[in-house]
C-alpha cells in the first residue's frame, strides 16, 4: 500500500523524543489489523464480483430505493439540524440564562445514548398512540418520515458543537462594526455573521449528514423497514447477510464505503480551506 | 473593560423579546428532540412498577447480556486506551511526512457505517471469509462469538482516545519532554513522569467516550454477534430481542440501564469540562 | 570543559539554518551567542545540547566527540526559553527531577536529594518556595527554578536559550548578576543565547555574533567594539 512510503521517517529526524520507531510500528500494525485490512476485505470481495454482477446486486432496484431513503433522509435531517443546531449554538454562546450549562450538557446526549435505546424511545413517542404521534395529523413511526426523526436526533450535536466555537471566537467586533455602518440586526446576521460561520455550519451539516447515512440502530425501530419504501441501506446489508447473500451485502457496503470516503474527503476539503482562510495553516 | 463590553453587548444585541423567543425556541427543540426520548425510556421502564422492573432485569438472559457488555468494555477500553496513547505519541511528538493523511486514517472508523464495520469482520473471519477455513480447522470461532463482538467494538471505538489526545499533546508542545531528556530521563520516564500527568484529564475524557460507545454499540455488534440468547447478546442487542418479542417493559428496563450509563457519562464529561477545560482538547464527538 | 564546534551545518526542509559554524570555547568561559532573530542561535544551542541533530560537522566536549551521543548522556544543563518547568510538579520536585530519574547505585536517596534541593534553592536565592507549583511563581522565580533544576546533576556545561527574554528590565538586571555569580562559583562553561547586544556585552567573556547561520565574529566585547570584523557586525553592535 501507499503507507510504505509514509513509514520512512525523515532521514534527519527533527524530534529527539524517543519512541518514534516503536510507537509508529505499533500504530501501523494496529491500524492495519483493525481498520485497513478489514475495510480492504470489503473492496477485495466486491472486486471479485465482476462489474456486471456488482451493478446487478449493488445497484438493484431495491438497493437504489434504499440509497435514496438513506441519502435523502440524511439530507433532510442535516438541513433541519443546521437550522436548529445554529439556533441552539447561538443561544448557548450569546445569551446568559438559568439552565444554560445544563442545556449545553444535554446537547451531547445523542453521543452518549446507545442508538438502540434512542430507537425504541423515539418509536414509542412517535407511534400513533405515542405522546407526540397522537398529536400529529400525519403518521411518523413506521414511515419514511420516522427515519428522518431518528436522523435528526443523532445528528443534532454535530452541528451545535461545530458551530459553537466559531461563533464564540467571532466575538462582537464585526457586528459592532456593522452596526456603526448603519446595518440593521437582520442585515448584520445575513450579511456579516452567517458568511463568517458558513464554513463551520457546512462542516456541521456534512458531519451530521455523514453520520445519518450510516446510522442503523436508532433508525430501524422507527422505520417500519418495508422494502422499497422505508428500508435504509444499512438495514438492507443486514437483511442480505441474514439470508447469507454475502455478495449483495458486500456490493451495497462498497457503495456505502465509497460514499463515506467521498464525504470524508469533502469534509476535509472544507476544513482545510477554512484553516487556510484563517491563516492557521501549519 | 467589562463595563465597556456590557454596553457594547446591549448596543448590538437583539431586543429582549427576540432574545426570549430564541431561548424558548432552542429549549423547546431540545426538550422535544432530546429530553422527551430520554424521559420516555424511564417512563416506559417503570410503567409496570418497580418490582416488574427488578424482575425483568434479573432474568438470566438479561444478566448474561449485562455481563457480556461489561466484559467487552473491559477489553475494548484498556486496549484502545493504550493504542490511543501510542498513536498520539507518534503523531504529536514527532515529525514525519504524510502526518495529516495518517490522522485521517485514524479517524476513518468514525465515517464508516457500523453495519459495514461488522460486515468487514464477517468477510474476514466468517465461514466463507479469508481466514474462515483456517479458523474452523483450528476450531476457533470469531463470528457469532465473543471475539467477533470484541473486534467490532474495538473498530468502532478505535479513534476516541487518539482523537482527544492528539490536539491536546500537540498544543502542549515538546518543551517539557525535552527538558526531561536534558535532565537525564529516558523515554519511558519522560512519558510516565512528564507527559502522562499533563494529559491525564484528556485521557480520562477519551476513555469515558470509548466506554460509552463500547457499551452502547449496536449496529456493528448486531451484524457479527448472531444473536444467540444468553451467549452473544450484549445489552443493546438484548434491548432489540426483548422489543421484537413485544416485551416492551423488558426492553425499556434494559434500555433504562443504558440510559443511566449515558447520563453518568454526561455528568462526568461535564464535570471534566468545567474543572479541567484547559487540559481537554475541547468537546469531542 | 572545553566545547568545540566544528563546521556544523543544518537545513530545515529547504531553508538553511546553519552554514558551517565553527567555534572553540575554552573551559570556564562565559559565552554569548548574539544575533538577530532567525539567525540560527537556538538551532546551534540545541545541536550542542543534543536536542537536534546536525546534518554535518562535529561537536566535541573536552576533546571527546559527542556528536552521536544522546542528550541524556551529554552532561549538560539546559535552560529553556519558556522555562519548560513541569507544571504538575512542585518546585522541589522540579529541581529534584534529574536526580529522581537516575538509575541504580548512582541515584541519591531521598535525604540526599532533599539536601541537594535545599542547596540549589539557596544558590538561586529562593529558599522556602519548594512547595509551590510553577503557576504560583513570578517570571523571575520561574527562571531561577529552571536554573536550579538544570544544575541539579552537576553539569559542567550550562546552555541557556534567551534566559531573560520574558522578564522585565529590573528582574533582568538582577538575574544577570546572579547568573554570572553562579557560573563563577560552580565553575561552569556556559553559553547563552540572546538578541540583546547590551546584555551580551555586559555579561559575557566572549561574544559570538551570528548572522544567517554563519559566525561573523567571535571575540571579547571590547575587541568587537574596537575592531568589528564586518559591516554587519558594525551595524549590529552600534
Ligand atoms: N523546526 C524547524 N522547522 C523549520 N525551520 C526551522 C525550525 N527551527 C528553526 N527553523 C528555521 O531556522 C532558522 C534559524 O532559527 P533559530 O535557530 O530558531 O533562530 P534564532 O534562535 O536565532 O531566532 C530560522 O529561519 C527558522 O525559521
Ligand atoms: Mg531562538
Amino acid at each position: 500500500m501507499a503507507t510504505a512510503a509514509l513509514l520512512v521517517p525523515r532521514r534527519k529526524r527533527r524530534s529527539v523524543i524517543p519512541g518514534f520507531g516503536l510507537t509508529m510500528g505499533l500504530t501501523v500494525v494496529w491500524l492495519s489489523f483493525l481498520v485497513l485490512i478489514p475495510l480492504a476485505a470489503v473492496f477485495a470481495r466486491s472486486a471479485g464480483l465482476g462489474w456486471g454482477h456488482f451493478v446487478d446486486v449493488g445497484l438493484s432496484d431495491r438497493a437504489m430505493r434504499a440509497y435514496r431513503l438513506s441519502f435523502g433522509g440524511s439530507l433532510a435531517a442535516a438541513a433541519i439540524n443546521s437550522v436548529f443546531g445554529l439556533l441552539i449554538a447561538w443561544v448557548l454562546v450569546r445569551y446568559e440564562f438559568p439552565g444554560r450549562r445544563l442545556m449545553s450538557a444535554f446537547v451531547d446526549l445523542p453521543f452518549a445514548l446507545p442508538t438502540a435505546v434512542a430507537g425504541i424511545a423515539l418509536t414509542a413517542i412517535y407511534a400513533d398512540t405515542g405522546w407526540v404521534g397522537r398529536l400529529l395529523p400525519f403518521p411518523v413511526a413506521y414511515k419514511p418520515q420516522g427515519v428522518v426523526v431518528a436522523m435528526v436526533f443523532i445528528g443534532l450535536p454535530f452541528v451545535v458543537r461545530t458551530v459553537e466555537p466559531v461563533l464564540a471566537d467571532l466575538g462582537k467586533g464585526i457586528e459592532e462594526a456593522a452596526a456603526t455602518l448603519g446595518a440593521g440586526r437582520l442585515t448584520t446576521f445575513w450579511r456579516v455573521i452567517l458568511p463568517e460561520i458558513a464554513p463551520a455550519l457546512l462542516t456541521g451539516f456534512a458531519l451530521a449528514f455523514a453520520r445519518a447515512v450510516g446510522e442503523y440502530g436508532s433508525v430501524i425501530f422507527i422505520a417500519g423497514n418495508v422494502p422499497y419504501v422505508s428500508e435504509i441501506a444499512p438495514l438492507l446489508i443486514v437483511t442480505q447477510l441474514e439470508q447469507f447473500d454475502y455478495e449483495g451485502a458486500t456490493a451495497i457496503a462498497t457503495v456505502m464505503l465509497a460514499a463515506s470516503f467521498l464525504m470524508l474527503f469533502v469534509i476535509n476539503l472544507i476544513q482545510g480551506r477554512e484553516r487556510r482562510r484563517l491563516g492557521q495553516e501549519a | 473593560m467589562s463595563r465597556a463590553q456590557h454596553t457594547a453587548r446591549a448596543a448590538v444585541g437583539e431586543p429582549g423579546a427576540v432574545r426570549l423567543v430564541l431561548i424558548l425556541l432552542a429549549l423547546g427543540w431540545l426538550a422535544l428532540v432530546i429530553l422527551l426520548p430520554l424521559f420516555a425510556v424511564f417512563a416506559q421502564a417503570f410503567a409496570r412498577g418497580w418490582s416488574t422492573y427488578r424482575d425483568t432485569i434479573a432474568q438470566p438472559d438479561t444478566l448474561a447480556a449485562i455481563r457480556l457488555t461489561l466484559i467487552v468494555a473491559a477489553i475494548a477500553v484498556p486496549v484502545n486506551t493504550v493504542f490511543g496513547i501510542v498513536m498520539a505519541w507518534t503523531i504529536a511528538k514527532h515529525d514525519f511526512r504524510g502526518k495529516d493523511f495518517f490522522v485521517s486514517l485514524i479517524d476513518l472508523p468514525f465515517s464508516v457505517s457500523p453495519v459495514v464495520a461488522g460486515l468487514c469482520f464477517v468477510l474476514l473471519f466468517g465461514r466463507n471469509g479469508w481466514f474462515g477455513s483456517w479458523l474452523s480447522a483450528h476450531d476457533i470461532q470469531v463470528v457469532f462469538a465473543v471475539p467477533g463482538i470484541v473486534l467490532a467494538t474495538l473498530f468502532v471505538t478505535f479513534p476516541f482516545v487518539a482523537r482527544e489526545l492528539i490536539p491536546l499533546m500537540t498544543a502542549q508542545g515538546r518543551d517539557e519532554e525535552e527538558a526531561a531528556l536534558t535532565l537525564g530521563a529516558n523515554g519511558w520516564q519522560t512519558f510516565w513522569h512528564v507527559t502522562l500527568p499533563n494529559i491525564r484529564w484528556g485521557l480520562l475524557y477519551g476513555m469515558l467516550l470509548t466506554n460509552a460507545r463500547a457499551m452502547g454499540e449496536f449496529g456493528a455488534v448486531s451484524v457479527i454477534s448472531g444473536h444467540i440468547r444468553g451467549q452473544t447478546n450484549t445489552m443493546p442487542l438484548q434491548v432489540e430481542v426483548l422489543y421484537n418479542e413485544y416485551n416492551f417493559t423488558g426492553a425499556f428496563a434494559v434500555a433504562s440501564l443504558l440510559a443511566g450509563l449515558a447520563l453518568v457519562t454526561l455528568v462526568v464529561k461535564t464535570a471534566l469540562e468545567w474543572r479541567h477545560r484547559e487540559q481537554l482538547a475541547g468537546a469531542g464527538h | 570543559m572545553t566545547i568545540s564546534i566544528e563546521n556544523v551545518s543544518k537545513t530545515f526542509d529547504t531553508q538553511s539554518a546553519l552554514n558551517g559554524v565553527s567555534l572553540a570555547i575554552e573551559d570556564g568561559a562565559f559565552v554569548a551567542l548574539l544575533g538577530p532573530s532567525g539567525s540560527g542561535k537556538t538551532t546551534l544551542l540545541r545541536i550542542i545540547a543534543g536536542l537536534a541533530a546536525a546534518d554535518g560537522g562535529r561537536i566535541l566536549f573536552g576533546g571527546e566527540d559527542v556528536t552521536e551521543r544522546p542528550v541524556q548522556k551529554r552532561g549538560i544543563g539546559f535552560v529553556f526559553q519558556q522555562y519548560a518547568l513541569f507544571r504538575h510538579m512542585t518546585v522541589a520536585q522540579n529541581i529534584a527531577f534529574g536526580l529522581t530519574v537516575m538509575k541504580g547505585k548512582d541515584k541519591p536517596d531521598r535525604a540526599a536529594r532533599d539536601r541537594r534541593v535545599q542547596e540549589l534553592l539557596e544558590l538561586v536565592r529562593l529558599p522556602g518556595l519548594e512547595k509551590r507549583f510553577p503557576a504560583q511563581l513570578s517570571g523571575g522565580q520561574r527562571q531561577r527554578v529552571a536554573l536550579a533544576r538544570a544544575l541539579a546533576r552537576n553539569p559542567s556545561i550550562l546552555l541557556l536559550d534567551e534566559p531573560f527574554g520574558a522578564l522585565d528590565a529590573k528582574v533582568r538586571k538582577e538575574l544577570r548578576i546572579a547568573l554570572r555569580e553562579i557560573h563563577d562559583r560552580v565553575g561552569l562553561t556556559s553559553i547563552f543565547v540572546t538578541h540583546d547586544r547590551e546584555e551580551a556585552f555586559a555579561l559575557a567573556d566572549k561574544v559570538a555574533i551570528l548572522n544567517l547561520g554563519k559566525i561573523e565574529q567571535f571575540a571579547p566585547p571590547q575587541e568587537i567594539e574596537s575592531a568589528p570584523a564586518s559591516d554587519f557586525v558594525r551595524d549590529f553592535v552600534s
